[in-house]
């Protein structure tokens, strides 16, 4: 059935709030404004205010309330309208959330679930378009999650919520209009990345908003007589260090592509791992394509400048490859 | 209860009351072409637009000296505008052109202009207030007489940014003036949804902080009370909030669907319409004629004009320069 990644992200909520009378979602307009991008359209309708509830402009407060929350027995899914605004939240995810287990010396872990909007790619400008999954990616006692396709956006959020820690899942802006084919099969394994595209030459690896790129980009190889392997992450934390080896194992090349800044970045963590466990696997050095270090500009061709595209990944795929 | 619709004497002179109507049918102009070339593709992004409000911006930034700064948010486009910005600059901002007034780089959220001491254009709900206590502070520690001037929306009073700016204003006496345009919506939350305390001069008030509400759809009040709290602030009495009851009559933003409040509440809220309504009460009171406004009326719609065909003209920043102003250059 062809469903949309906006779809998919309701249908699992729905399917949540339906069967488990501790799951709530909360944040800033999920209610009567229908969502930001619309993925609580008609949630209000349906599970009333009490469980469907808007919150004040209060990062920091609810996102902390929804840590007291789960704590209290509760499971809830607060959705934070973007990654940007998330930053107001840091505090109680990274000092409360994410610690509170193992500095309570293991007696109060915290099922937590919270939702954001990430990416660039809409002229949205600075304070709209940072990717920093890889801020949460760093820090232990959260699982950080990227569904990348309809499947994993309908299938990522319950196992989420059956986590007993905190997870944070990522959903990039440019994905929601995203349609697919929903399979019949949708759950998703929260602790493995997938392999997207097999082939033998050349591994791309990837999560999140540039997998549609990267997907597109082994196409494109795949026209020179290049075989890439795309491989989608969709797990930040902790790094399926397995499948990244494997094929890495397969192919002996690889590039990483992130929309996250260059320094620091996970694309940096992945080539960190490919050299730990894969040194002798190698043919050629590991190369990246990561945002420019600028922060995101408005006008459209500066902000496509600045992002990961499909020509730069082929170029990097090329260079790799010494062709 | 929606109030009638502003009424009473215009206590200026032809001239000023025209400078300020001026303003308004300005911004409402441009922001009218804006929603147009948004529709054409040519302006990206969001764009909030200030329709329905620009009493606000017009009377209160019409009280401030040159040397006064103002700290806005997204929806500001009336502000720089009337802040001196012009509306080339703004247009081609808008257009992502080198020659907007933030290089092309900021767009519609973020106009920005040292010149006219206008901080932007902040798009984080709250951003802005922290920043004009720092500015009011570095005023204070240098011996400025100067005022900032800080508008935000009444969303912002639930961040804690709101809160902590107000308390250390408060505390340490910052020349600034806290101007909340409330226009009764944060996208689809109505103020009773997000606010245990809907008095919002109560809520500021609880900081020791001089309070007082004025109409926002009307200029001469706006103005009024905006001279009145800008002389005290000037005069080192400390910040002063002041709501800005207002209104916008267009959706949040170019996606907002608007299923949170009913047509109805917006037509009535537009028999308030501070331009209508204030040339209404200029030509009762004689100082403005039929020809006069719509003189004025195609002057604004000239510059307007003008403004989109310098922001077609205008170049593209080359893509080489993409990593400029990141820091200093070495
Ligand atoms: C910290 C933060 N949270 C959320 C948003 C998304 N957002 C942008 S504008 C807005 C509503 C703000 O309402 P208000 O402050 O009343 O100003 P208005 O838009 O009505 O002028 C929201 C929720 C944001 N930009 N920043």
């Amino acid at each position: 059935m062809k469903t949309s990644y906006r779809e998919a992200i309701r249908q699992a909520m729905r399917e949540a709030l339906a069967a488990d009378a501790r799951v709530f979602l909360m944040g800033e307009d999920v209610g009567r404004y229908g969502g930001t991008y619309a993925c609580s359209k008609g949630l209000l309708d349906e599970f009333g205010p009490e469980r469907i509830r808007d919150t004040p402009l209060s990062e920091l407060g609810f996102v902390g309330a929804g840590i007291g929350a789960a704590l209290g027995g509760m499971r809830p899914i607060v959705e934070v309208m973007t990654v940007n605004f998330s930053l107001l939240a840091l505090d109680p995810i990274v000092n409360t959330a994410a610690a509170l287990r193992h500095m309570s010396g293991g007696q109060f872990p915290v099922p937590l679930v919270v939702r954001m909007a990430t990416g660039a790619g809409r002229q949205l400008a600075a304070q709209h378009s940072h990717s920093l999954e890889n801020w949460y990616a760093h820090v232990p006692g959260i699982r950080v999650l990227a569904p990348a396709t309809v499947s994993d956006a309908r299938g990522m959020l319950a196992p989420a919520l059956a986590d007993p820690d905190p997870v944070v899942i990522f959903e990039h802006a440019q994905l929601y209009n995203q349609e697919g084919e929903l399979p019949e099969d949708w759950r998703c394994d929260i602790c493995r990345a997938a392999v997207r595209r097999e082939g033998g030459d050349i591994s791309l690896i990837t999560y999140g908003g540039s997998l549609p790129k990267t997907l597109e980009a082994a196409e494109w190889l795949a026209a020179e007589g290049i075989a890439a392997e795309v491989v989608d992450l969709r797990v930040l934390r902790p790094l399926d260090t397995a499948t990244i080896a494997a094929t890495v194992g397969r192919t002996h090349r690889a590039v990483i592509v992130d929309e996250g800044w260059r320094s620091g970045s996970l694309a940096a963590e992945v080539m960190a791992r490919i050299l730990e466990n894969c040194f002798f696997d190698l043919d050629a050095p590991v190369a990246r394509v990561c945002s420019e270090e600028v922060p995101i500009p408005y006008a459209k061709h500066l902000e496509e400048a600045a992002l990961p595209q499909v020509p730069k990944i082929v170029a990097a795929a090329r260079g790799v490859l010494g062709k | 209860m929606i109030a009638p619709p502003p009424s009473g004497p215009v206590p200026w002179d032809k001239h000023f009351a025209q400078e300020l109507l001026f303003d308004m049918l300005r911004i409402r102009r441009m922001e009218e072409k804006c929603a147009e070339l948004y529709g054409a593709q040519k302006i990206r992004g969001f764009l909030h637009l200030y329709i329905g409000e620009e009493a606000c911006a017009v009377g209160a930034l019409h009280a401030l000296t040159p040397e006064d700064a103002i700290v806005a948010t997204y929806r500001e486009h009336g502000h720089a505008l009337v802040r001196g910005v012009p509306m080339n600059a703004i247009m081609a901002e808008m257009f992502g052109k080198s020659a907007g007034c933030s290089r092309g780089r900021g767009g519609s959220m973020h106009l920005f202009d040292a010149a006219a001491r206008f901080y932007g254009g902040n798009a984080i709900v709250g951003g802005g207030l922290p920043l004009a206590a720092g500015l009011a502070l570095a005023d204070r520690m240098q011996g400025r007489q100067r005022v900032t001037a800080c508008v935000f929306g009444e969303g912002a009073m639930a961040e804690g940014a709101f809160h902590e700016s107000m308390n250390l204003a408060a505390l340490w006496r910052l020349p600034v003036l806290f101007c909340c345009e409330n226009n009764l919506y944060a996208m689809g939350t109505a103020l009773g949804r997000s606010e245990s305390q809907t008095d919002l001069c109560a809520k500021a008030g609880s900081y020791g902080v001089p309070a007082q509400k004025a109409d926002g759809m009307d200029v001469v009040a706006v103005h009024e009370a905006m001279k009145a709290a800008a002389h005290q602030v000037r005069e080192g009495l400390g910040p002063f909030f002041l709501e800005l009851q207002t209104y916008r009559f267009r959706a949040h933003s170019m996606f907002d669907p608007e299923l949170y409040r009913d047509k109805a509440e917006v037509e009535q809220w537009k028999r308030r319409g501070p331009i209508h309504t204030f040339s209404a009460r200029l030509k009762a009171e004689g100082k403005l004629t039929e020809g006069e406004f719509l003189a004025l009326d195609a002057r604004a719609n000239a510059q307007v004009q003008a403004a989109v065909e310098f922001a077609e003209a205008a170049a593209w920043e080359p893509v080489e320069d993409l990593l400029r102003d990141v820091v200093a250059p070495t």
